[in-house]
This record gives structure tokens, sequence and C-alpha cells, in this order.
């Protein structure tokens, strides 16, 4: 890898003292921040995140928003909508029927196409924030609370993804450690009778534990054979689908009497209670993915532990060298990572579905990758992308039911969401501000093709 | 694709003294693996093997000569072949104390060998232990269509430095786009045609965000899954259910038999008669393999997949053969998914792949990146998705959901080392970036 | 047959930034002349050569082949234009035989893009045969030597009719014997009409081969001369002065001896003995400089010192306790101060703040953590003292330690080992990369960590950080101690030593050219 490192600058003379880097020094090094010289994949966090204490971070919001990498993912949520909604008017028949006479007539076409895009939009916000024409003040805020509890797994799901990214680590097993959470978590819920209390919280560790182990499994894995976490989350994944299925036709799991692959109802000692009464689905497990929130932010920037974790994700050889167990920091970060998604389960076994079945995961192990990758591996940005994507789920419901418009849709956006945030120049092009752009034409034709045996 | 994320480049890319003439060392792993294996074998197919006797039909009906079904003792093949079984494994203890590697055919055979033992104890334990060989085999084939084609894909893109996460989502988008092709064109070979093409696509989205905007290979492949899911899932609901005699009838494409060779028993129905997509498999397995390997692009692709530098170096445009490559599989995936909607089932449904796209990276992986590897594992993983269906209805003690699991344990175990040393591509997954 | 080409490199001048890589070079290459540009590591031979290449784009300049000028816009042109190179660290594709890396990106075809590489594998052969090379055109690459592999790259460059050959750097990877042939066959390849450019920093090798020198400094031709030049004289060309940078050290105060290293051996995964049965002591108030040339076995010691090593027999004790078997942390623990050789790769975390580096390995003690809770405020708190006290510039304590220049980055390092009481301070290539005004500041603080009584091993490649920083020097060669001399050893015996010859028979007999990589080294 040493030889790798000096790839931008091919012999690095002896350094004039102390002299500032160049703008163009400065950009390579930020390059070699991120794929330490081309030598590494490109990092599944920004540079700029992975820092506990770094400048970046310490500044304004308003600085960092301005700066970059905020202000790029609102324009990247914006364009993903943009695209969406022509997806959403291309298919519209009174698009279609106003396109016959676009020559004629382009406003009709224009207006057609604005109206098809908005109303879906307008149906979907009403599913996911507010309806104001619900009959009862709560009905008009039962969509928010629908929002919330839709977050709530993506939440918790997306940490666990988020926290094995800052670690190095490419968690594609949410869906699998939700999936061996519900079962922990469901057995304990439905073939345990304890008391109230006792109960829920054993079934709450009961999922962590669940999750925590077939995420650990994984740690385990490549840390001592070096396969690689993908391929092992993916496959991990489906062997835990088929166990559930198998589990589910198995008298320990099967509901007595039932002829198709479900479990019995969870005792009510084992269900989250609901934080508003029984008039919204809201359960005490978003309160706990609040508390999870907290708990991964202080683990990743207050804890040595997050420090070790932070440290193994940026550079490992430099975290052997200073004493960190990286083989242990490997472990331990994807059960935690196995332990958050676990989290997940939990919250759909006990509290919005209140029994184990095959679907138990839905697709929330996928949804927290794009979780984690819109809130840029950050606890708090996690939550914020997780609420978004929960308005998504919970408003497009509400959209099919007024426009048509079938669910579908939010995962277009949601995809594309994230892949105009890994592209920042992409978006800055599309939005025509690309600062950069002169300096980084003369860049291209001077420090060119570079080689790794360019440093002598 | 590299061993970890955060990986330096591995060590065989640079050269070193350290790798000295002897090459590389002979491990323990295989041997002991096989041991294990045999020894599993003896007790359960063989000394707790049923004690019946398995049938399998081996002619179908119109086939040239009708041979008799094959009549097995379960108990006494179980043994046999637990002894072959374990004959072998000793061989590679024996080898391995010589210091020598056991030769490659070798492990292979052994599956071979556990396969047949595990099919007569899995036939024999069932409640009607007879079950039709040929019908099981050319099943198998037809399920492994797809595999195949998502597996080359896999190939193609990984042995020029790209990780290809997306096939699912090309399989999904070529079958869609087959589907809704050839229901307006009413022309099954321009729905193949525009399958490939939809398969192209969405590699180029691939390539471009990965080569150009340097964007982790992963989570483009991961995140284009998603998309093309939901693409497809809207377009499905939105035009294909508005008027599905118009836009979800697709033409199917023809089973075409070529007289007397597909009346063969067994080998005449999966090799001669085929529909287009089944013949353009073994084509596209064996183009792919002669490709890689016997010609100037092949030398150039693999060049640029491990050692992207030393290409750059002897003139080699890496990018450009990164992109092109990684666009030929994309097409290649899109045939196999149109596979989905022209062959099996006569029109699209949601997520009508369902995962196949991650068995075919299991199977490329199973297969160590090599076309032809590759294409047995898909059948291995074909035969094991067949087998499930039909041990229920033959109703078997082992449960179809751990049939179904076997792709990817088998997978979980190539990759962590334990079957063989699957080592990929040395730069796949790693972003080629000039000065 | 062969071509006679000239080569003329006319002003070039290459710039990153602000860094002037290249100075307005002025190089003339005749035909079949073995022409050496010697200079310094860093002096801008290897960029120099990536221009001639075609790899890089001069930023002003000219090439001129038989007096004509040529733009290359490729390494394909620079082929085309009779030009071959071999890289320092070699282009070929490990996995590939060595027919398949020959025919690469030139490949003999048949009907249909079939390869047809038995012409290549006749080519092979018949170059082998010439040279004596003795390369199999069917073995992988991974599975041939160092030395074996460098003449498949010379053959890639004469399967396509290179007449000017470059050779980046050709001995560093090579071992004595190596050498020898290499040298050898560049006669050869010069006797056949070939011109080579020999690019090097070993006066030895120069002296032997070469039929012109000329010497680059900080990028700029310093002048040209005979191979009959003196070595001092080439010395003094190539580093730009004759005397060293001179601390006003205090003589050594040593104490007594609390670090003792016995018969260690640390053996590679490839079962090589790559540190072999080496014993040695450092006393408290002392510097232990281990010298010799790169790869003889001091990255392995220092890291199994460390605990970083796996396979490691022998003993090292530090304060009577044995430290062979612990984990990195615990000899960490024991007050051991490690700087690593190459910062960026084992000493920083590049996306970490300069602050977070400043803890790197500290992270979980006190004051800096409780339990598992880190206080950030203390973290900070440390920082602004250590800046200060090692005099880091950077913009804040809060900035990426990736974006700091070299010098700075090492400070980070060194302020962050030092900053806690130590029983025994490891700094591997203390100064290397690092600006003048930098080294002087980083020896003085090894100076000062000696006199609090800190036993101190330095391992450096350069003999003038060496001769300056060391009480007592131990020169390693092959893994094995040639001996322990003491800091006023000549500049020649220590020379003899790098080339594995141990003081006392080193008088009587003189170096052979096999053992002259070692002597060379200012």
């Amino acid at each position: 890898m040493s030889e790798d490192k000096g790839k931008h600058v091919a012999e690095p003379a002896p350094e004039p003292a102390d002299q500032p880097l160049s703008a163009e020094q400065a950009r390579a090094a930020k390059a070699d921040l991120e794929t330490a010289g081309g030598a590494k994949e490109p990092s599944l966090v920004p540079a700029a995140a992975q820092g506990g204490i770094t400048a970046e971070r310490d500044s304004s919001p308003f600085r960092n928003f301005f700066a970059g990498s905020a202000m790029t993912s609102v324009l990247a949520v914006l364009l993903a909508l943009i695209a969406g909604g022509l997806l959403i008017a291309s298919t519209d028949k009174q698009v279609a029927s106003s396109a016959a006479y676009l020559f004629g007539r382009p406003t009709d076409f224009l207006a057609a196409v604005w109206n098809a895009a908005t109303q879906s939009y307008v149906a979907l916000f009403q599913g996911a924030v507010f309806n104001p024409r619900a009959a009862t003040v709560a009905g008009q805020f039962a969509p928010i609370m629908e929002t919330l509890t839709i977050a709530t797994p993506l939440i918790t799901a997306g940490l666990g993804v988020a926290l094995a990214f800052r670690a190095g680590l490419f968690n594609i097993g949410a869906q699998g450690q939700i999936i061996f959470a519900g079962i922990f978590a469901g057995w304990v819920g439905f073939a345990l009778h304890l008391p109230m209390g006792l109960h829920l919280l054993l079934v709450l560790v009961a999922g962590i534990i669940g999750g925590a182990i077939w995420g650990g499994l994984v740690g385990l894995l490549k840390a001592r054979t070096g396969a690689h976490e993908v391929i092992l989350t993916i496959m991990f994944n489906y062997i835990a689908l088929y166990f559930l299925r198998f589990l589910l036709t198995t008298p320990a799991f099967q509901r007595p009497g039932a002829s198709n692959p479900i479990s019995p109802v969870l005792d009510p000692s084992a269900i989250y209670p609901q934080i508003f009464g029984s008039q919204y689905r809201l359960h005490l497990g978003f309160i706990l993915a609040i508390a999870a929130t907290v708990l991964v932010w202080w683990l990743l920037n207050r804890s040595t532990l997050g420090f070790e974790f932070r440290a193994v994700g940026a550079n490992p050889k430099a975290a052997q060298t200073a004493g960190i167990n990286v083989s242990r920091a490997t472990i331990l970060v994807m059960a935690m990572a196995g332990g958050l998604a676990g989290m997940a389960g939990v919250a759909q076994v006990a509290g919005t579905e209140k029994v184990l079945t095959e679907g138990v995961a839905a697709s929330f192990g996928f949804d927290a990758i794009t979780v984690a990758l819109l809130g840029r591996s950050s606890p708090w940005g996690t939550f914020a992308a997780g609420i978004l994507f929960g308005a998504f789920r919970a408003g497009a419901v509400q959209m099919q039911v007024q426009t048509g418009t079938p669910i579908d849709i939010v995962l277009v956006v949601q995809s594309l969401i994230v892949l105009f945030i890994a592209a920042p120049p992409l978006v800055r092009a599309i939005f025509g501000l690309n600062p950069r752009r002169k300096k980084m034409a003369t860049a291209a034709t001077s420090p060119k093709a570079a080689l790794p045996g360019g440093a002598a | 694709m590299s061993t970890t994320a955060t990986a330096p480049r591995p060590e065989s890319t640079t050269p070193s003294s350290a790798k000295g003439i002897s090459g590389k060392p002979v491990t323990w792993r295989t041997p002991i693996v096989l041991a294990f294996m045999a020894v599993v074998a003896l007790l359960i197919f063989g000394i707790l093997g049923p004690n019946q006797e398995a049938s399998f039909g081996i002619s179908s009906g119109g086939d040239f000569f009708q041979l008799p079904a094959i009549i097995v003792p379960a108990f006494a093949a179980g043994i046999i072949l637990s002894i072959i079984l374990l004959g072998l494994a000793g061989w590679t203890i024996y080898l391995k104390t010589k210091g020598t590697a056991a030769p490659a055919w070798l492990p292979v055979l052994f599956i071979v060998v556990f396969v047949v033992a595990f099919l007569i104890w899995v036939v024999g334990g069932a409640r009607t232990p007879s079950i039709s060989l040929a019908g099981l085999i050319a099943g198998s084939v037809t399920l492994a269509v797809p595999l195949v084609f998502g597996s080359l894909s896999g190939v193609l893109c990984e042995r020029v430095g790209v990780v290809n996460i997306a096939i699912e989502g090309q399989l999904l988008g070529g079958a869609f786009t087959a589907a809704i092709v050839s229901s307006i064109t009413k022309n099954p070979f321009i729905g193949l045609l525009a399958a490939a093409l939809a398969g192209a696509v969405i590699s180029m989205v691939l390539a471009l965000f990965s080569i150009k905007y340097v964007v982790n290979q992963i989570i483009v492949g991961v995140v284009l899954n998603v998309l093309v899911s939901g693409l497809t899932g809207f377009l499905f609901s939105t035009v294909m259910q508005s008027d599905p005699q118009k836009y979800n009838s697709p033409e199917g494409l023809p089973i075409v038999e070529i007289p007397l060779l597909s009346s063969i028993p067994i080998l005449g129905p999966i090799l001669f008669k085929q529909s287009v997509v089944g013949y353009l498999m073994y084509f596209a397995v064996f183009a792919v393999w002669v490709g890689l390997f016997k010609t100037k692009w092949g030398l150039r692709v693999r060049a640029v997949g491990e050692h992207p530098q030393a290409a750059d170096t002897m003139g080699i445009n890496v990018n450009a053969t990164r992109f092109w490559n990684v666009t030929l599989g994309g097409a290649v995936a899109g045939i196999g998914g149109s596979f989905f909607t022209l062959v099996a089932i006569d029109s699209f449904t949601k997520e009508i792949s369902g995962g196949r796209g991650f068995i075919a990276l299991a199977a490329l992986i199973f297969g160590r990146w090599n076309p032809i590897g590759a294409f047995f594992a898909a059948l291995l993983f074909g035969f094991a998705d067949n087998l499930q269906s039909i041990l229920t209805i033959i109703g078997t003690p082992v449960p179809s959901q751990f049939m179904a699991m076997l792709p990817y344990l088998v997978t979980v175990l190539a990759v962590a080392g334990l079957v063989g040393k699957s080592r990929g591509p040395a730069a796949s997954g790693i972003p080629y970036v000039k000065g | 047959m062969v071509r006679v080409l000239k080569l003329e490199l006319r002003g070039i001048t290459k710039t990153f930034g602000t860094l002037v890589a290249n100075d307005h070079i002025d190089v003339v290459v005749e035909p079949g002349q073995i022409h050496c540009l010697l200079g310094e590591n860093g002096a801008g031979k290897s960029t120099l050569m990536n221009v001639l290449y075609g790899l890089y784009e001069p930023t002003d300049g000219q090439i001129l082949i038989d007096d004509k000028p040529v733009v290359f816009r490729g390494p394909s042109d620079a082929m085309a234009a009779g030009i071959g190179m071999v890289h320092q660290h070699f282009m070929l594709v490990p996995v590939f035989t060595v027919a398949e890396n020959v025919a690469l990106g030139a490949e003999p075809t048949k009907a249909g893009g079939f390869l047809n590489l038995e012409q290549t594998r006749k080519k092979i052969k018949d170059i082998s045969d010439k040279y004596g090379f003795d390369v199999d055109p069917d073995a992988l690459v991974e599975d041939l030597p160092v030395g074996v592999q460098q003449r498949v790259e010379i053959i890639k460059a004469l399967v396509r009719d290179a007449n000017i050959l470059i050779l980046d750097e050709p001995t560093a990877v090579l071992t004595p014997q190596e050498t020898d042939e290499l040298l050898n066959i560049m006669r050869q390849l010069k006797a056949n009409g070939t011109s080579i450019v020999f690019i090097s920093h070993k006066l030895r090798e120069v002296k032997a081969v070469s039929d012109i020198i000329t010497v680059i400094r900080r990028g700029k031709v310093v002048g040209s001369t005979q191979p009959e030049t003196s070595t001092t004289e080439l010395a003094s060309m190539m580093v730009g002065r004759s005397v060293s940078l001179t601390l006003n050290k205090a003589p050594a105060n040593p104490q007594e001896t609390t670090f003792e290293v016995r018969d260690l051996t640390v053996v590679a995964p490839n079962g090589q003995h790559v540190v072999d049965g080496i014993s040695f002591d450092i006393a408290r108030g002392e510097i232990l400089a281990l010298a010799g040339v790169q790869g003889n076995g001091q990255t392995e010691l220092t890291e199994a010192v460390l605990g970083l090593q796996e396979r490691v027999s022998g003993s090292i004790r530090l304060d009577g306790h044995e430290l062979v078997g612990r984990s990195v942390k615990q000899v960490l623990s024991a007050g051991v101060g490690y700087v690593p050789e190459d910062r960026t790769v084992d000493g920083l975390v590049g996306t970490f703040s300069v602050a977070e580096n400043l803890v790197l390995d500290l992270y979980d003690k006190v004051p800096f953590a409780k339990g598992i809770s880190m206080s950030p405020a203390k973290v900070l708190e440390n920082a602004s003292s250590r800046i200060e006290e090692f005099d880091v510039r950077t913009p804040s304590a809060m900035a990426p330690a990736g974006k700091l220049s070299g010098g700075n980055q090492q400070k980070v390092v060194m302020a962050r080992e030092l900053s806690r009481p130590l029983r025994l301070f490891i700094a591997s290539q203390p100064t290397r990369g690092v600006d003048v005004g930098s080294i002087e500041f980083l020896h003085r603080r090894i100076i000062t960590e000696r006199d609090r009584g800190t036993p101190v091993m330095i391992v450096s490649t350069e003999l003038d950080e060496v001769m300056e920083l060391a009480d007592r020097i131990a020169v390693l060669y092959k893994g094995k101690l040639v001996g322990i001399v003491p800091s006023g050893t000549s500049r020649d015996v220590l020379g003899l030593m790098m080339a594995g010859i141990a003081p006392d028979d080193g008088a009587s007999q003189a170096p052979s050219t096999s053992r002259a990589e070692g002597g060379d080294h200012v």
C-alpha cells in the first residue's frame, strides 16, 4: 500500500518549511482522504463525517449547510422528487391525452404534468404529515403518527447500517438481523408467559440478542476468515428468511390450528404500549428509537468504543498500530449493528404486527441501507432520513388510494435520492452550480496518469 | 471483490520476493472439510440411511428409446458412496502429507458423489421413494437459465474490476422489458433484444456512477436493485395493469426441438429441446469462456481487473474497458431476465426475479469467477431449487426450506474459505483513478 | 537491424501545483550509451522518466528523438517511439503467465481476435536465450522471484523493439547477486545497441556500469560527469553539501540497561526468517540506531517489539518484563512510544482531527476517558498544549490530520508518542519526507527524550541521520545483526557493514561489487 501513497505527488521533494498546501495538493490530499490514495474502495462514509471532532462538525450548522454535504442532500431530495413527479406524470392519462395535442396547446400538456405530479405529492403529504380533510383533530394528526410508526424500524435498522458503515463495514444484513430478532422476540412473546413489564423487557432483550447474534456471526466470519461482509450479509439474509419459514411450519412456532405460516399472537404483556392511546399505532418502540439514536451518537462521538470503530473504519492499519484490536472491533460493531436492527425486529413483532410472520422484516432491512446513506451515516442524519422515508411510506398508501399512484414510486424516489447524494458532482452539474469546474479542468491535465511507481 | 472493504491492495498485485518459487501454500482446510463431509455422509446417508429402494425414472414418454427406471437400494448405496467419499477425502489428506494440493477435479468429483448420495438418501427416505431423474435434471437446467446469465454478467463485470450487485435489478429489468416489448410488438425476438438493451442501460448507470463519479460500487448496485424494483413495480401497476391484454401478454419464445437428438434420455431435453434463450445460455457460457481466456479482448479485460496500472502502462484505456464490459454484462443479465417472461411464465409480475440475482452472485463466487465454474454452480443451485419443490411433493424428512437455503449456505462456506480458496480478481471493487 | 536513436530532453519542467519536480532539465542520451541519472530520493528523477514515458505531460520543454521533437500522449506513443520502461514497482499482472504479460497491449492474434501466444513465446525464448535470462514463458508471474520478474519487464520492453530502456531504481528490490546479474544484462543490452537510462542513487552501481552520469538535485541538473569521478565527489554533487546538519548534542550518559533483546527471530508468512537471532541491549539515556539498507529486517524488528508480528521467538524484555506474546495495547501500556516508519499508513488516521490523532493510542486512558466515556474537552485541551509544544502548524486542532504537511504530520505522531512517560522510545524513519526545519526540531526532541533517561531506538536508512543521532549504531543485514559500533565509526566502515561485512574482516577484505548496495548509501 505504501507505494500507492505517493500517487498524486510524484517525488515530493523536500518540502519548503511549513508552506501551506497548494490548492491542487489539498485537492489531491482530499481525494487521498476519501480513497486512501486510490488504494482502497471509495469510503462508505464521507471523510468529513468520519472524524469525530473535526472542524466541519463544530462549525455552525448554516456554514455546514452551504459548505456542501447538507446542501447536496437537500438538492438530491428535490431532484429525486422532480424525477418521481415526471414519472408519475408520464403514466398519467390526462397527460397522455393532452400530449396528443401538445403542439396545439402546450400549456394544457404542462398543466396536466403539473397536476399529475402535484396531486400525487399533495396526497402523499396528507397521508404522511397532516390531513386537513379528516373529520376529527385526532384524524388530522393520524398521518404523522403513522409516519412515525413506520419510521421506527427504519430508524433503528438504519442506525445499525450506519454504525457498521462508520467502522468501514457494509452491513446489507439488516434484513436477516430483523428476522432473527423477530424469531427470538416473537418466541419469548408468545411462548413465555411472564408478568407485565418483565415480559416486554425480555422480549426486547431477546430481540436485540437475536439480531446481535446474526450480525456478530458475520463479524466473526469476517474477522477470522476475511470473507467479504457484503456477500456474507446477503447470504445471511436468505438463510434467515428460509430458517424463519421453516420455523413457522414447526409446532413450536406455528399458531395451533393454523394452516398458514403464522405464529400465535404475542401476549398482551409482551406488546409495546401505544404512546398516545389506542387511536394511533405509534408505540413505545419510537421512544426507544430516539433513545437508540442518542445512544449511537454517544457511542460514536463520546465513547472509547466508538473511537475504536471510527479509527478501524478510517484506517485499520493505523488503528492496529495504536493498539486497537481490529478483529474485536469488527465483531463487536457487527453485533451492535445487528442488535440495533434487532430493535427494528422487536418494533415489528411487539409493536405494529403483534405476530411473527414471514413478512416480519418487510423491506425494512433494505430500506435501512438507503436511510443510512441518506443520513450520511450520522446518527441524527439517519434519524431524520428514517422519518423522511417513513413519511414516504405512510403517505404513499394515502397517495395510492387518492390518486392511484402506486406505492412503488416511493422506491424510485428513495433510490434516486441515494444515487444523487452519492454523486455530488452530478447534482451540482444538474443545478449548474459547479464552483470548481474550471479548476477541475486544469487539475485533470496536470497530475496526469501518476503511477504508483511515480514516487521513487 | 477485495476481501475487506477497506483493504489495501492485495499483496498479490505488488510483486514481492515473499512469494518465492514455491507458490501457494497447501492448506489443511480442504482435506479437513472433505473428511468432515465424508464422515457426515457415512453417518447420515449410510449408517442411519433409509432401508428402502429409491427409484429414479430415466425416460420420459416421448423418448427415442425407453430405459427402465434405476432402482437403488438406498441403504447399500449410502454405505458404498460414503466409503467412496471417505476414500477421496483420505486421498487429499495423503496428498497433503506429501505437500501437494489435491487436483482441481477432486473436490468437484467429491461434490458430485455427495450430491448423488444425498439424492438417494433423500428419495429413499420419502413416502413415495420414486422420482423422475429426467424431470429433475431438465427442471434444474430450466431453473438455472436465469442464474447462468446472471452469473455470467457478474463474471464479465468482476473480471474487469467492477462489482456487480445489481444482477437482480438487471434480471428484473430484462424480464419487464421483454414482457412489455414482446406484448406490444407481438414479436418475442424483439422482446429479447429489448431485454438485453434494458440490462445494458441499467449496467451503464452502474458503470457511470462507479467509474465516472467513483461512487462505491456496492452502494450503486444495492440502490440500483431498489430503483429497478420500484420502476418496474410502478410501471406494472400503472401501465401493464391498465391494459394487461395489450401490455402484459408477451408472445413467448418457442421451444425449438431438434428432431431425434431431443429424444435421447436425460440429455435430449436439456441440450436439444430448449427455448432460444436456453440455447443462448450454452452459447454464452462458451463464448464468455473463450472470450475471456482465449482472445485479446479477454486478456485485456483480465489485466484491467487484476492490475489496472499495468494495463494502463501498456496503453490500455482502463476505464473505457471497464465501462463497455459492465455494459455487456448488463446485456447478458437482461437476456437472462427475459427468460422469466418469455419462456417460464407468460406475463410479468412484480419482483418476478425473486432474489435469483443474488443466487447468481453466489454462483459466480462459488464458480470462482470462471464462466464454466459459474455455469455448474448455477446448475447446482438450480438443482437445489428444483429438488426443493419435488421433495415437498414426494414427502421427505428434509424440510424444503433447508434445500432452498443451500445455495446461500454453500456460498458462505465458499467465501469463508472453507471450501477451497476463492480469490476474485485483485482489483475488483477498486476504482481506477488516474493521477 | 537496430535503429539507432538519439534521445534528448530539452528544458523539461514539470510542476505539481507549487511544487517544482523538474526545473528546466536538459539531458542528452547518445545511442548505445548507459546514461545514469543520479540523485537522492525525491530529486525528481522518476518524474522526469514518467514524462519521457508519456505518463506525465511536461509543463514545459521538449522531447526530441533523433533531433525531431515528439509529443507523447500516453505510454503507447512512447513505446511506439522505441522507448521502454521498467518501473520500480513492476507493472506485471501476477496471475498471468510471462507470455500473457509480455503480449498485453500488443497481442498477436489469429483471425477473430484469438490470441496467438505462440509468437510471443518464441520471442521470449529468443530474447531469453540471447541474454541468458532463463525465463519460462508459461510460468505464472506471481510464482517468480523478483529478479526474474524484472527480467520479464525488460523482455516486455525488448519485444516491443525498445531502443531506449529506462530502468527506474532497478536494484532497489534486488539482492546483491541479482544486482550483479542485472548490471551484466545492462552491459549486454548496451553491446546490442540499446541505450539505457539508469536511474539510481547507489553510487557503486552507477560507477560500475555508466558511461556518463547526470546528477539531479531538487529537480535541477547539477552537472554531468564521468564514472571515474570519486565517490565522495559524486556524493557531494548529489546531496549538495559536504556537511550535514550538526546538532549540539551532549554526550550520552547511559545508565542501567532496561531494554534487552535476546535471540529475536521473526518469521514472515512465507517462512523466511526476516529477523534472524538478533540480540542487543539499550541502556537508559542512550540512543541506539539501527542502520541498514531498507528491507533488511528493521521494520519487522520494530513491529515485533510492538507486538504487530505474528511469528516471533526469542525474548524482548523491558524493565524485566517480557514483551513477546503481548498485544500491542499491552506493549504500549508498558511505556513504549512508537513512531511507525510510514506515518500516513500506520501512524495517523487521515480523516481524524489533529486532536483525535494526538490521542490515537491514549483515547481510553485517563484523563481522556473514564470507563468507556471520552471527554472531548480533555482531548482538545491536550491538543492545544501538544500543538504548541511541538509547534504543529495546523489551522486548528479540529482540522483533519491528513491535510497537514508531512513535517507537521510527523510532529503530530511524535507529539503523541512523547506525551507520556516512556520506558522505551522507538522511532522508525523519524524524518522521512520531512522538511529541513522540522528535521532539526524532531531530532532535538529525540535527544531530549534520551536525556530524560529513556532508552531510545532509532531506525533509519539515512546514514546521516544515524550518525547524527546515535550513541551506538547497530547494523542489520538480511535480518542478522552485523555488529554494533560506537557513534564515531567512519562512514566507510558502516557502509561495509551495511553490505554485510563485519568491521573486523572488513579492513582486510575489499568489498566485491556483489555487496555493493549498502556501501553507497549516502
